[in-house]
């Protein structure tokens, strides 16, 4: 495969100003500190609104030119020059960048919006000063987007690593957005760290790459993909499936994301759903020229995948906070595109498709999520809800086109792309088609009924809450949200409805990202006509949700949760023990050897140092052996020279 | 015009160190004279950088003097591009560790003129040794240069100076002793082989060439044990721990910052250089020593409960990665070793100072006896937390790119090492976010705090507490290390160009060429 690259000119060459504009914002917004109290979140909005709209302009031209020509790239600077390494700091602007330009500008103007709101608020009763801390919480959003932009952009591996531990800057700022709670400082070092380990799979196959090719850039990676021996290629397959699952969130490496919810909503909306977490799919389907070389480290991915996908759906059964059951379902549904780029060239379109679509519904369903806390006085645990239709019509009718659209509901966003994936999966060869289609089956269904139990714990069933008082003895009184935050939730609601319908239709999309991703093939025929794989799924996800209905809907719900439960749910309210797990092997052997090494270091290593000296003085009397004449008598006498000015230093009394 | 402004370079500082001395009753005057002296000295410093062509000669704006004729010793001065650097480093952070240690309190009966005095004899020192092309000077300096540290930590540290003073001193005054064996057997070996022997570095280079491999080894292992040392790679660190605790906090930052890094330009000036047989056969186990510093400092940093210590450590970790880069022998690995003794300056000098901002609040060293502080002192925790970003090696921070060199240079030669010290990049995720969190996250807590904020009962509320933020002189001080983090992250070209014509020179000392081809671009 050759790659043609053109260098990007009109418009397209003003593409540095996406990334600029934000990275500007964040600037100023920091260097005003206070003082920008009063304007900081308009302008931390008005920098985003402008670099959609030049993203938008960029995409237009695109989409104005032949496919061919739909690849190009601007070069900005040399940023790291030594000898064979070259990297450069460059754009690359093809039809799978522009995709997630839009996405991420565009989804990231609406909930720059809602933040005026809902942060405004936020700071009136939490700290009892208003807008003190606002303009704080656009310079991370700005910063957020500048790097998302740079990660997506970026012409080679090391400018996506650039972006890439950037977006985790951002993360961690706003996950420890209240610096003051304890758990929002370790969620946020927890994710850090999590996606630091995620780092090094990525930062390990540069390194194979540079050692391979002499380059670390797209072009020239992905043209002479061939070159590398099979166990590498294998290795960087399964390195950059490290690298998605530390920022995605997938299996062995997802138990940081529901912690993350610490952060303030439209972060969790934001990052959390709809782009960051994300990037481990931009990352294999932006890779496809490998990935496509290497069946064994696709079925790494698959099975990473169909496992994350399980685990998501089984806890988020489970939990009684609504902001962490979305963010449970957000896993399972990064397992889902996961899965469905790790198919290669029959999934990657159909992975990019489910997150456009996901980044719609969930971001949707996260700011409605916002939405209810914040008539709620920040109340989180669904038990305590019930009810809130009637007090929140325009949340209650967004947040159920959200959640028809995640459950596959026909016709609905959800029910193209997810369907899409399902189908894909069943039709491999063997017994892939019935262990990995029959997970994602199984998935549709637990994903019914985890998102109806929710649906109908918030907004239906009797008003449990008016019984009740928040944590800090006040009385519910739920009610609409301002403009600003209903207006962008309106907006993801009608995404929600047509994204997906638009972006199948005649194969849209799929053929709009052929230049980047290759063709979409067709599948085999696998064991299950497609037809009835599509009538499964939908009997599965209606029979998930009776469930919850039959469980959750006909009964009153108890506000406190019932412990006596069975052995499963247990092991699901406790995320399967994931953070028991990265406890008993990391967490506590480390402290242990910590402390242990701090003990000997203060203890011991003198002694061995001073035991090893009189071994090297025996070299240093080699040493004086080679020596001749008035050398070594002029030597002599500086070593005794030294040693009394070392004497007389020592007595100097201080 | 350029060779005289490494000797003004050179002397600059030690005027200024014997005028400064005069002020010791009128501290007001002391500390402008000594700022004025710092703050002359960017001007040879800046000359220099001027004059030198990256694509010239091996070494350039040279000078030499006869000293000791007898002996061939000469007064011999003259930069490549990575003394050069270091120079401007030099220049750039005396000014600014001056500036932080304005108000330090000094120990009962001592004068700031004292203090200024001592940093800038070591000003002088420093500049010397990287400066010196003629190997004797060169380790007269090394040696002189012990002092004023000596003094710095003694007469002006904290409680156990004197007896940090006095390891500090053994350690590095025994690896010294044992460095002038070898530097005088290369005199010895340059006579035995061309007629004539010499201490000049660049006929040393030529004189030592092809001399057999035992004989490298023991002269490599003379000037290894010294930059060992130095540049501490474990188990020869634990002086620098408590030197690093004890040392006034500008003192402290010249010691990680630019002392120790003597230790790692000398594997490259001279181990590399003078014995390349040596250093081929050897490098493994230096490799060993490197990755284990790595390891070893980064875990040890995790579990420190005192500021001061864990910058100790996380230099002897980064120490480790420099090791890495210069042992593994490619032109990537190299610059980046170069880079990183640069750019380590900048990024642990700038935690370090802000440490010291702290604990110039709270009174304390120990990081327990703080919490919560963000609220009280926001501005000092995001710009603690942007040089801890920049320990931890950020892109987009200056670590970064020369951490990535030297891991992309390494596992070309050495896969299993440089895998093995990627690990040191979560744990310095660890280290660093944890200290931040301990001091700055959380709700305001800690005997240092507490007592301040007036009381338990009060201590939720920021307004009324006495913590201040930044005044306008610590922001003066952190605006240019700011500007260094995140300038050379976006943009480190500048510096390597100016690095890579004299690292491509050692790599042709060395004898070995890159692995790796460029791509055909």
């Amino acid at each position: 495969m050759t790659e043609h690259v053109a260098q990007a000119t009109g418009i397209a060459s003003w593409a540095w100003l996406l990334i600029a504009f934000p990275a500007l914002g964040a600037t100023i917004l920091l260097l005003a500190g206070k003082k920008a109290r009063g304007w900081g979140h308009l302008l931390g909005s008005a920098t985003v609104i402008a670099s959609f709209a030049v993203g938008l302009a960029t995409f237009l031209d695109a989409v104005g030119r032949s496919p061919e020509e739909r690849v190009r790239e601007l070069h900005l600077f040399s940023w790291i020059p030594v000898q064979a390494l070259q990297v450069d700091f460059g754009l690359r602007l093809d039809p799978l960048s522009l995709v997630f330009v839009l996405l991420i500008t565009g989804v990231g103007s609406l909930i720059h919006i809602y933040s005026i709101g809902y942060m405004a608020h936020d700071q009136e009763h939490r700290v009892g000063k208003a807008n003190e801390e606002r303009s704080r919480f656009f310079a991370y959003l700005n910063l957020f987007v500048s790097a998302m932009l740079i990660l997506v952009l970026g012409n080679g591996f090391v400018t996506l690593y650039f972006g890439w531990e950037g977006v985790g800057l951002a993360s961690y700022l706003l996950i420890a957005f209240y610096q003051h709670r304890p758990a929002a400082a370790t969620a946020a070092k927890k994710a850090f760290l999590m996606n630091r380990v995620g780092d090094l799979g990525l930062a390990i196959a540069i390194f194979i790459m540079f050692n391979r090719l002499g380059t670390t850039q797209y072009t020239e990676v992905f043209s002479r993909a061939g070159e590398f021996t099979q166990p590498e290629l294998l290795a960087i397959a399964l390195l950059l499936l490290l690298g998605a699952c530390g920022k995605s969130g997938q299996f062995p490496l997802q138990a940081w994301l529901p912690d993350a919810m610490e952060g303030p909503t439209p972060v969790s909306a934001l990052i959390h759903a709809a782009t960051m977490v994300t990037a481990g799919v931009y990352l294999i389907a932006r890779s496809n020229p490998i990935y496509n070389l290497t069946p064994d480290g696709r079925l790494g991915v698959v099975i990473i995948g169909t496992i994350t996908l399980l685990i998501g759906c089984i806890v988020g059964c489970a939990y009684d906070d609504f902001k962490k059951v979305l963010a449970y379902s957000t896993v399972s549904q990064i397992g889902y595109m996961i899965l469905a780029v790790g198919l290669g060239p029959i999934g990657y379109a159909l992975g990019i498709m489910h997150l456009l679509t996901h980044g719609f519904f969930k971001a949707g369903l996260f700011l409605g999520a916002g939405s209810v806390m914040h008539g709620m006085n920040d109340e989180g645990n669904i038990r305590k809800m019930g009810g809130l239709r009637k007090h929140m019509p325009i949340t209650f009718v967004t947040w159920t086109l959200g959640y028809l659209a995640l459950i596959g509901f026909p016709f609905l966003s959800g029910y193209y792309s997810k369907d899409a994936i399902i189908e894909a999966a069943f039709s491999q060869e063997g017994w892939r088609a019935w262990v990995f289609g029959g997970a994602a089956l199984l998935g549709a269904g637990l994903t019914a009924f985890y998102m109806t139990r929710l649906f109908l714990l918030v907004f239906m069933g009797e008003e449990r809450w008016k019984k009740l008082k928040s944590a800090d003895g006040r009385d519910y009184h739920p009610h609409e949200s301002p403009l600003t935050m209903t207006v962008p939730m309106i907006i993801l609601a009608i995404g929600s409805v047509a994204v997906g319908f638009l972006l199948s239709k005649g194969n849209t999309l799929a053929t709009w990202l052929e230049p980047a991703l290759g063709e979409l093939q067709e599948g085999g025929h696998g064991p299950i006509p497609h037809e009835i794989v599509g009538w499964l799924v939908l009997a599965l996800s209606a029979l998930g949700a009776l469930t919850a209905y039959l469980i959750h809907g006909r009964k009153s719900v108890a506000v406190e949760r019932p412990l006596k439960v069975a052995f499963p749910i247990r092991a699901a309210r406790n995320d399967l023990y994931a953070n028991a797990i990265n406890e008993a092997i990391f967490a506590r052997p480390g402290t242990w050897l910590t402390r242990a090494l701090v003990f000997v270091d203060n203890k011991g290593v003198d002694g061995v140092v001073l035991g090893s000296a009189a071994l090297l003085q025996g070299s240093s009397s080699r040493l004086r052996r080679m020596q001749t004449g008035f050398v070594r008598s002029y030597a002599l006498s500086m070593l005794v020279g030294s040693v009394i000015v070392m004497a007389a230093l020592i007595l100097v009394r201080f | 015009m350029g060779a005289a402004s490494l000797l003004i370079a050179m002397l600059l500082p030690l005027v200024g160190a014997i005028v400064v001395a005069q002020f010791s009753k009128n501290e007001k005057t002391a500390k402008t004279v000594a700022m004025a002296f710092a703050l002359a000295e960017l001007i040879p410093a800046a000359i220099a950088w001027v004059e030198y062509d990256p694509n010239g000669d091996r070494l350039q704006l040279t000078m030499v003097a006869d000293w000791i004729p007898a002996l061939g010793v000469h007064f011999a001065l003259g930069v490549d591009g990575i003394a050069l650097v270091m120079l401007a480093l030099i220049a750039v952070l005396v000014p600014i560790v001056l500036l932080g240690d304005w108000v330090g309190r000094l120990p009962a009966g001592r004068s700031y003129a004292g203090y200024a005095a001592l940093i800038l004899l070591m000003e002088m020192c420093m500049v010397g040794v990287f400066v010196a092309i003629d190997v004797f000077l060169f380790y007269v300096l090394f040696e002189v240069m012990l002092i004023p540290m000596y003094f710095l930590i003694g007469r002006f540290g904290g409680p156990r100076g004197s007896y940090a003073a006095v390891k500090f001193f053994l350690y590095s005054l025994f690896g010294g002793l044992i460095m002038l064996g070898s530097v005088i057997g290369c005199y010895v070996v340059a006579q035995n082989r061309t007629g004539t022997g010499t201490f000049m570095w660049a006929d040393l280079v030529g004189a030592l060439h092809g001399a057999s491999t035992t004989t490298q080894i023991w002269l490599f292992l003379g000037f290894f044990l010294a930059f060992a040392i130095k540049a501490p790679l474990v188990p020869l660190h634990t002086w620098l721990p408590d030197a690093t605790a004890e040392a006034p906090i500008g003192a402290g930052v010249l010691l990680v910052g630019v002392l120790d890094k003597v230790g790692t330009f000398g594997f490259l000036r001279y181990n590399l250089a003078l014995f390349p047989q040596a250093s081929q056969k050897l490098a493994p186990y230096v490799l060993v020593l490197a990755v284990a510093g790595v390891l070893y400092g980064s875990l040890l940093a995790v579990g420190q409960r005192d500021m001061k210590r864990f910058m100790a450590y996380v230099s002897i970790a980064h120490f480790g990665f420099i090791a890495l880069g210069i042992f593994a022998f490619t032109s990537q690995a190299l610059a980046g070793a170069v880079l990183y003794m640069v750019m380590h300056g900048f990024s642990t000098g700038m935690l370090f100072v802000c440490a010291g901002m702290v604990i110039d609040r709270g009174g304390s060293r120990n990081i327990e006896d703080y919490g919560g502080m963000h609220r009280a002192t926001p501005l000092l925790g995001g710009l603690f937390l942007i040089a801890g970003l920049s320990v931890l090696s950020l892109p987009g921070t200056n670590s970064f790119v020369p951490e990535f060199l030297v891991l992309v240079g390494s596992f070309p030669r050495e896969p299993v090492f440089t895998v093995l010290a990627t690990i040191g990049m979560v744990l310095a995720a660890l280290y660093v976010l944890w200290m931040y969190q301990r001091i700055f996250q959380g709700p305001l807590r800690g005997t240092a705090l507490v007592g301040l904020a007036g009381g338990p009962g009060t201590a939720q509320d920021p307004v009324t507490s006495k913590i201040r933020d930044l005044n306008v002189r610590e922001m003066l001080v952190l605006a240019p290390l700011v500007i260094a983090v995140v300038g050379f992250g976006l943009y480190p070209k500048p510096v390597l160009d100016v690095i890579g014509p004299s690292v491509s020179a050692t790599m042709h000392e060395v004898g070995l060429t890159d692995l790796v081809e460029g791509g055909n671009r």
